[in-house]
């Protein structure tokens, strides 16, 4: 082994310098949420960086329901579920069938609605909230799940749109053509030529749109206000409204909301950020 | 194209449908769905909250209220100074996450957290180190001076730059991830050669890093900030908009309108930035479907 340069350890001494403020920056919020988490009522409130007695009572609270704001914390996690695989599926079916069409069979006016779904890409989502939550309020759909679930896609299916078209227009358009000299029908091309060849993009797209839906907080709390129709988010939102808001219980349903987009963006982090970020930005 | 040419495919079935290949006639189909969303959640919700406000009067009374003023100035502090301050400390980073080394790639995956939780959580979080009484940051400011801390949420620019560092905190992950791709496309080959001909850090950046990452920086930026005009939860989570309504931004006015039933005001304050948002969507448009 040979002995690291004076220069070396200058280097990394400085990105070191670098790499610790970095660390302490992005994890003490989230820190601070786990630490209220296993924390006794009484040593969350004295500034200790570690509880003298850590503790999961507080998950038990929450699992058990055992406080007025978590009365009904299972169906508003089972909400927040519902609506997120909703909006998944229902994303990836509006937006696959455009990127085919626009894409692949070339339909006419593709480029138009395409820059349509740009234009609404664009448009910054807490200013369509304002008209969109009278509109659904004139659609009879407000306090019910489809209002969310419609938003959402809406929001999402833009973007889904433009990735995906980007993916396929990657596709060999050969492809195609040797389908169609097999005799294949387009929707026999849809499933069992272009479907197969999407699957990252479409794993992609598919993992956007449920942790949009999934971590949502001003649509959800706009659209529903039924205390059995909410999302987690509005639920942890109306903890806030008591003088003195549980905290402690509060950093725990928090915790415990963050777990699953966390633990869905990890397992398919490969695809987000390829897929993703790509599509972002086209430098 | 190819697949109209083939066999019965271009027999007319229907007379709908005459002049049209089964193909395009699928593309219409699939098309559908779209735009069934698109008309019924953009064009009629934005066509009818523009009628909505049509009338002058709400202008008047928007120009009138100070409160408005306040947010208008807000965004665009937020705008020009918050998103600057953050696409610089992402190019920055993005330096430092590009550097190959094993501690750094773990680093990166830590980084990406803010981008990856939900909001809500994370925000009322810092809300709560943030409490002049039971907050850690006061609690360790009193440790370290003996002194009691500021009350950060009670003063307008202090709660402000707060609400501007939640914002940097959680979008900065995104953006150093992009700008990290940006600069991973450059050539190794021209650093090597710069490095051959002796060439210090800062000649390196701003002869070969800075000119091929210009265009993706400023695309950044300009993305940013239309995003940023629709950051609700940094300012709202924190600070709720006060301390009395001084630290609103237009996407939390609009809804401070809404929730006082003041609807054709709260599309009147949207229709008010449209003048920022239609330029930064007009130039995106025309780099995107390049």
């Amino acid at each position: 082994m040979k002995l690291p340069t004076l220069r070396e350890v200058a280097t990394e001494a400085r990105l070191l310098l670098i790499g610790i403020p970095v660390f302490l920056w992005t994890m003490i919020p989230i820190y601070h949420m786990f630490l209220f988490a296993i924390s006794p009522k009484e040593d969350a409130f004295s500034g200790k960086l570690w509880p003298d007695h850590p503790t999961l009572h507080n998950f038990s609270i929450v699992f058990n329901q055992q406080h007025y704001f978590l009365r009904d914390f299972y169906v508003q996690f089972w909400n927040s579920t519902l609506i997120a695989a909703a909006v998944g599926v229902l994303t990836l079916f509006i937006a696959t069938a455009a990127a085919f069409s626009i894409s692949r069979l070339r339909v006419p006016g593709g480029r138009v609605v395409m820059n349509l779904a740009l234009f609404t890409y664009f448009i910054p989502a807490a200013f369509l909230a304002v008209p969109m939550y009278r509109t659904m309020g004139n659609y009879g759909l407000l306090n019910n799940h489809w209002s969310l679930i419609l938003a959402m896609v809406t929001i999402a299916s833009p973007y889904a749109i433009w990735v995906l078209k980007q993916a396929s227009d990657k596709l060999p358009v050969e492809l195609d053509e040797a389908a169609v000299m097999d005799g294949a029908t387009t929707l026999q091309i849809f499933r069992l030529v272009y479907l197969p060849l999407m699957m990252p993009s479409l794993v992609a797209i598919g993992t956007y749109a449920v942790l949009l839906a999934w971590n949502e907080y001003l649509y959800a709390f706009l659209l529903l206000s039924n205390d059995r129709e909410i999302t987690l988010p509005v639920a942890l939102g109306n903890f806030l409204a008591a003088d003195d808001s549980p905290w402690e219980l509060l950093m725990t349903t928090g915790f415990i909301y963050a777990l699953p987009p966390a633990a869905i963006y990890y397992a398919f982090r490969r695809y987000m950020v390829g897929g993703l970020t790509a599509g972002a930005v086209k430098s | 194209m190819a697949i109209t040419l083939s066999g019965d495919q271009t027999i007319p079935s229907a007379p709908l449908s005459s002049r049209l290949t089964p193909a395009q006639v699928w593309g219409i189909v699939l098309l559908a769905p779209y735009l069934l969303v698109f008309l019924a959640f953009v064009v009629y919700p934005v066509g009818y909250g523009l009628w909505l406000a049509r009338a002058p009067e709400n202008y008047v009374a928007l120009y009138n209220d100070p409160i408005f003023a306040r947010a208008a100035v807000n965004t665009l502090i937020f705008l020009v100074i918050g998103i600057n301050i953050k696409m610089l400390i992402a190019l920055f980073l993005s330096g430092f996450f590009a550097q190959q080394r094993t501690w750094i790639k773990w680093l990166s995956v830590i980084f990406i957290l803010p981008w990856a939780v939900p909001s809500i959580p994370t925000i009322l979080s810092v809300r709560f180190m943030l409490n002049p009484e039971w907050g850690m940051v006061n609690h360790f400011i009193f440790t370290l001076t003996g002194d009691d801390g500021p009350n950060w949420l009670n003063d307008p620019t202090v709660a402000l730059t707060m609400a501007i560092a939640v914002h940097i905190w959680k979008s900065l992950p995104f953006w150093t991830l992009i700008l990290i791709t940006g600069r991973l496309a450059i050539s190794h080959d021209l650093f090597e050669a710069a490095e051959v001909d002796g060439a210090s850090w800062w000649q390196k950046f701003r002869y070969i890093t800075w000119p091929s990452m210009q265009t993706l920086y400023v695309t950044c930026t300009l993305l940013s900030m239309i995003w940023t005009l629709g950051d609700f939860n940094s300012v709202y989570l924190l600070t709720g908009g006060g301390p009395a309504d001084l630290t609103h931004v237009l996407s939390t006015l609009g809804i401070r309108y809404l929730r006082l039933d003041q609807l054709s005001l709260a599309m009147a304050s949207i229709v008010c930035a449209m003048p920022f948002v239609l330029p930064l969507v007009y130039f995106m448009m025309k780099r995107l479907s390049r």
